[in-house]
């Protein structure tokens, strides 16, 4: 048991390493350096020698990654181009706020996706299911940035009820951006709660056809019964990597939501040093959300085989 | 029970009608494959049949709304809102209209390679691909974008590369479960070739999974575009789009909202449309798309 576990988190290790080793060969085989690029027109002379000094980027590649990785894993990113500020203080409100925004959508959306999800499940076919089955299609289908202007559109211009944009600043305390954070928590959870519905609601179908509902079913258990104490422990242990791979779309849709808001975080901090061509904090960001994303996949993994007994007799036995 | 069209795939029927009379019979997929067909024809007939210039600016128009001579309105720019939204697409549907079946033939014959040859190398290639989904779409390809240039001819092979990676991931799952089938045995014990069990076995055994996984990129793809368009990375302005005339219409929102609602309802039914599509054709072939999550 042990040892799986050391083999699962080595294995993500692994490919936190090989994200590290894409952004920062990424980012040196694209022309031009982290300088050049920032300072654009004006790279030249003692200007880009300074800016050069100051990356360390005088150094050859090598030397430059085991440095840059071997920081980052202390959670020192450097700073950024212009300069100025440590990119780890630069970072760390933003990302605050994006986990304050993705965890409400979260605690939020996932409830109301298992509930929904079983819901259809078990009135397959009926009006109830096929309603908010096509709900859930619009819902997951539609661009986020479309959602968010027709309920910016709804709410905040026609009918006035919610902010329809973010004016709370980024190193502002969490209770702030209360009601501003409203609008954009209802789209994110739009969305998750669509996609986490439609896998719960198959997975519900799955189990309830299956062998032992029916062994159940023909013992005379009552139908609740069967539901609770048969089928939905069964049912729901998928949920918990679905759940896991909607993270990982929430770090990228939260980028066009920060936007559409004007939501200070880390989505928006990547348009904002992507467009100022800020390279040094788009490999900090790139590798803090890849982390972030092995992470999550990595706990949800473990915590799938810890739930369900037939996995973890299946990989002791393999070892 | 119901039969797929899986099941009777090999009657007198070509396979291809089979299919595509499975996938009409179901009300998703007349529905879907309506609204796709009518974006498409619109698009390539809507340079003709346009009652304006989608460029002509009139300062004496601006943000006026829906009258007889402006169906839709017009835009802060006095330009025609209809015309516009008519043209919106063509942009978007040509870039992923040729951008999604590379990722799926790249990504198809990478997955069944890979599927096929096992061992240490698939071991390797699966971690990369692995560390490239963990990064957000939207920072991989923004990254490129602003080195190359915003252009048609940069979009197509971003989208392309990105999106067939994930195609690996599914084209090697579906090869896994057909390899262990007698027939990729007889293959090899005919002693077949790797390149001839790839072409004749396998293909067309994955191709069902390919094809639906198309239809999903497609979708994607179209929500990726137009999300960079938004953002202000995909198409230059005067090129109508529905995405950048959002987000251009979107301060004006309070008085004018027909400049939103208008590509708004464009971009949402041919999107809506892919995706019910994709649904009858997994649930023809036999194929479940629930588990799948967006990457």
């Amino acid at each position: 048991m042990l040892r799986m576990l050391l083999r699962r988190m080595a294995l993500g290790a692994i490919t936190v390493a090989i994200v590290s080793i894409i952004i920062f060969s990424g980012v040196e085989l694209l022309p031009g350096d982290a300088c050049t690029a920032f300072l654009e027109r004006e790279a030249k002379g003692k200007l880009l020698e300074n800016c050069r000094e100051a990356q360390g980027l005088n150094r050859g590649p090598f030397e430059r990654y085991f440095d840059w990785a071997a920081s980052a894993i202390r959670g020192d990113f450097g700073v950024s181009a212009n300069g100025q500020k440590s990119i780890a203080e630069l970072v760390g409100n933003r990302l605050k706020n994006s986990l304050l925004l993705a965890s409400s959508s979260l605690a939020l959306g996932v409830p109301l996706a298992i509930l929904l999800g079983v819901i259809t499940g078990l009135w397959r076919d009926r009006p109830i299911d096929l309603t908010l089955s096509t709900i859930a299609i619009f819902a997951m289908t539609i661009p986020e940035f479309v959602s968010a202007t027709v309920l910016i559109l709804l709410f905040s211009v026609w009918l006035g009820w919610l902010p329809g944009i973010v004016l709370t600043p980024a190193h502002a305390p969490a209770v702030e951006f209360f009601p501003e954070i409203i609008l954009p928590v209802i789209v994110l959870t739009m969305v998750m709660t669509a996609h986490i519905l439609r896998m719960v609601r198959s997975s519900v179908i799955e189990v309830m056809a299956g062998d032992y509902v029916q062994m159940a079913t023909l013992k005379g258990v009552p139908y609740w019964r069967i539901v609770f104490r048969h089928a939905l422990p069964n049912a729901l242990l998928p949920a918990i990597n679905v759940v896991a791979l909607t993270v990982a779309w929430l770090l990228g849709g939260v980028v066009v939501i920060e936007v559409v808001f004007n939501y200070p975080g880390l989505g928006r901090m990547i348009i904002d040093s992507i467009s100022d061509r800020d390279l040094p904090v788009v490999q900090a960001i790139a590798l803090i959300v890849a982390t972030v994303y092995v992470g999550v996949n990595l706990s949800a993994d473990l915590l799938t085989m810890f739930a369900n007994p037939r996995l973890r007799t299946l990989y002791m036995r393999q070892k | 029970m119901t039969l797929t069209t899986a099941d009777r795939k090999y009657t007198m029927f070509s396979p291809v009608l089979t299919v595509l009379r499975d996938v009409l019979a179901r009300p998703s997929g007349a529905i879907g494959l309506t609204l796709v067909t009518a974006h498409l024809v619109l698009a390539l007939i809507s340079p003709l049949i346009v009652p304006y210039d989608f460029k002509a600016t009139n300062s004496s128009m601006m943000l006026t709304g829906p009258d007889m001579a402006h169906w839709l309105g017009t835009d802060h720019m006095g330009r025609d809102v209809f015309t516009r939204v008519l043209l919106g697409g063509r942009e978007a549907l040509l870039v992923t209209g040729i951008a999604t079946p590379i990722a799926v033939t790249w990504g198809g014959f990478m997955g069944i390679f890979f599927g096929l040859a096992g061992g240490r190398i698939d071991e390797v290639m699966m971690r990369i691909v692995d560390a490239f989904l963990s990064l957000p779409w939207i920072l991989k390809m923004l990254v490129l974008i602003v080195t190359f240039g915003t252009g048609v001819e940069v979009l197509i092979p971003t989208l392309a590369f990105f999106y067939g990676i994930p195609v690996i991931r599914i084209a090697r799952a579906a090869t896994h479960d057909v390899i262990a089938r007698d027939f990729v045995s007889a293959a090899r014990a005919r002693g077949h070739g790797r390149m001839t069990i790839i072409w004749r076995e396998l293909l067309p055994n994955v191709l069902d999974t390919l094809m639906v996984e198309g239809a999903m990129r497609w979708s994607w793809m179209l929500l990726a575009f137009s999300s960079l368009s938004f953002l202000g990375f995909g198409v230059s302005p005067p090129t109508p789009d529905w995405g950048l005339m959002i987000a251009d219409a979107r301060g004006f929102m309070s008085f004018a909202p027909w400049g939103v609602l208008g590509p708004v309802v464009a971009l949402s039914s041919l999107i809506i449309g892919i995706n019910l599509t994709a649904d009858a054709l997994a649930k023809a072939l036999g194929i479940d798309r629930a588990q799948k999550a967006p990457v």
